[in-house]
């Protein structure tokens, strides 16, 4: 029987949070069952990590030089690593038998809740690199503010991942400035990247009830308020790669809710294959 | 084996050698370490370049049949670590760049011979993956192979070479029982794994035993890298040991070596068993591999769509370069 309609029903974790607040005592995360906004949050962070680590990885043995193979490995491995973390934790805390696994290999497109962003084509080695510095500087920021998270698993996970995407940010915010600021074609080619992918930045800042409910618990920040940040690092990064941002694109919404792009479905008809062709099987 | 058929240079009796030839050989045959800047004949560092460049090649290449597989491994974990395992093979590659440009060639020659088709890679890499098996007998018998023969080059004599194949046969052990761990597991699951693990081997059986390089008595280069201390090995000794070390594991497994005339041999102690069709081989070599064509256009599409993002590199440095001296200027 579905349960009764949000308007009618207190938000529990959100009066936890309140109360908490109140008290004055260190926060203690509420028992797990029965928070399907926290596992919601947590499928968002563990989703961007798969997809995004999928979309690098697919670079293996084919990028422009052979130190940017390694490098791209190496953040692709950091990824999916990042995204066993999130992704075992929503499963415990769904507390449904499923495992992270499951999650990656068993949901449907539907029910994925990645960015938009991270799940776009490579494209060139430009699209790739800024895709991945307009991500990391947005990563970065969440990282840091759930390392404040009440509850000690998320704050734990985000201390380790912090490290790896710190490093992320600095390679790609390194490399934007030198191709932007290169030759005549890497210039084009970085800020045809930018004008692209800019229309997919706003969703990384968009409020919803899942959002709310998280804040509200102060397990994660609101995503809009790590958009001064965000701006102030990509405005930095751009104007010294001579780049320009485009004003007042049209922003693509959509990922966080399971609304996807076309590319989504073909990302996960490759990466399932096996787990759907063989059901059950041990690997 | 990454290096197969590398032509040799030289082969003098001690006759014939020059005096400061004869002192080489000598320091070779005490076992001391050959530094990059200390007196080489020429013939000793064109050889070491070939084996060096094709063993370097074959490990950038040898990124592709496994990459081939990343986006589609089964579990998180196995994504993890065949990600890791490739990252690894790339970093070979480095280490091995690096030790030739020692010996005064730089990477972009030897890749420009690379693709150009004027040195070669491990045939064993022109052979697709075809199913996730695929994976765990690359592993196990590539993997395999290759360490046959880099331990003992741990010891050959040129130290950047040397210093390089110990880094490098860490990681390969590691790789070997990664492969070896995915195909227990194939054969433990379902039928279905266990045929794929079976037709895994089935593929890979005669290309991992050619990985050695043809028969001794083919192999008319192996003279001089022997005393030169390039190659420590003959191909057949390889290959035998090889053989005798995998054939239990497979047994292990409960797969069937595909090979109906494998068979022990009391008095050699070591298996009898089939040669691999040599003329596959030289076709491979030549060019006529099942993923020839595709290995190495992968790689030189790689290397002509990355060149706009090389030449940025390259600009912004220099910009930053002309800045910094301005700056000085100004300051002056």
């Amino acid at each position: 029987m579905p349960s009764l309609p949000d308007m009618t029903t207190p938000n529990l974790t959100a009066l936890a949070g309140q109360a908490l607040a109140d008290s004055g005592h260190v926060a203690v995360p509420a028992p797990d069952a029965g928070q399907p906004e926290f596992v919601e949050f947590l499928q968002r962070m563990g989703d961007n990590c798969l997809i995004l680590g999928h979309r690098v990885s697919e670079w293996c043995g084919h990028a422009p030089a052979l130190e940017e193979d390694i490098a791209l490995a190496n953040q692709a491995l950091d990824l999916i690593g990042q995204c066993q973390l999130w992704l075992g934790l929503a499963a415990d805390i769904e507390g449904k038998g499923r495992d992270a696994d499951a999650l990656a290999y068993l949901r449907d497109a539907g029910a994925f809740r990645n960015l938009l962003l991270v799940e776009l084509p490579n494209g060139d080695f430009g699209v790739t690199l800024m895709r991945q510095f307009l991500f990391d500087a947005f990563h970065i920021e969440m990282l840091r503010a759930l390392k404040a998270s009440s509850d000690p698993r998320v704050a734990e996970i985000a201390a380790k991942a912090e490290k790896e995407v710190a490093y992320h940010l600095e390679r790609s915010a390194d490399l934007v400035i030198r191709l932007g600021d290169g030759t005549d074609e890497s210039r084009a080619r970085m800020q045809a990247a930018l004008t692209k992918l800019w229309s997919y930045t706003g969703e990384m800042f968009l409020d919803d009830a899942v959002d709310q409910a998280m804040s509200d618990a102060r397990i994660a920040p609101l995503p809009s308020s790590l958009q001064a940040a965000w701006e102030k690092t990509v405005a930095a990064v751009l104007d010294e790669a001579t780049l320009a941002a485009p004003t007042g694109a049209w922003q693509h919404k959509g990922g966080k809710k399971g609304i996807h792009t076309e590319h989504l479905g073909y990302i996960l008809a490759e990466m399932q294959f096996l787990q759907r062709a063989y059901p059950g099987a041990k690997w | 084996m990454y290096a197969q058929l590398v032509k040799s240079e030289g082969s003098k009796s001690r006759d014939e050698m020059t005096p400061e030839e004869i002192a080489f050989q000598d320091r070779i045959d005490r076992n001391e370490k050959i530094e990059p800047k200390e007196w080489m004949p020429e013939g000793y560092r064109k050889t070491l370049i070939r084996q060096i460049g094709q063993h370097a090649h074959s490990e950038i290449v040898g990124q592709l049949p496994e990459g081939n597989w990343i986006t589609r491994a089964p579990t998180l974990e196995r994504k993890a670590i065949l990600l890791a395992k490739v990252q690894d093979e790339a970093g070979h590659g480095l280490y091995l760049y690096c030790a030739a440009e020692t010996l005064g060639v730089s990477r972009d020659e030897l890749l420009e011979k690379l693709h150009s088709g004027n040195m070669k890679y491990s045939s064993i890499f022109n052979y697709p993956t075809l199913t996730w098996a695929d994976m765990g007998a690359v592993g196990w018998l590539v993997d395999g192979a290759a360490i046959m023969n880099q331990v003992p080059l741990q010891r050959t004599s040129y130290g950047p070479y040397s210093r390089a194949m110990i880094r490098i046969c860490k990681e390969e052990s590691f790789h070997q029982r990664q492969g070896y761990d995915i195909m227990m597991k194939m054969c433990a699951g379902t039928p279905e794994q266990k045929a794929m693990a079976q037709d895994a081997l089935n593929r890979f059986w005669y290309p991992a035993l050619m990985m050695f390089g043809p028969s001794d008595k083919d192999s008319v280069h192996s003279a001089q890298s022997m005393a030169w201390k390039i190659k420590m090995n003959t191909n057949d000794e390889l290959r035998q040991k090889f053989v005798d070390q995998t054939v239990p594991q497979a047994e292990y497994l409960g797969l069937t070596v595909p090979d109906p005339d494998l068979k022990w041999n009391e008095d050699k102690g070591g298996y009898d068993f089939s040669e691999p069709d040599w003329s596959e081989f030289f076709a491979v070599i030549a060019g006529n591999g099942p993923c020839n064509a595709e290995r190495l256009g992968a790689r030189v599409k790689a290397w002509e769509d990355g060149a706009w993002f090389r030449e940025g590199l390259m600009a912004h440095a220099a910009k930053a370069e002309d800045r910094a001296r301005a700056a000085r200027h100004a300051a002056e």
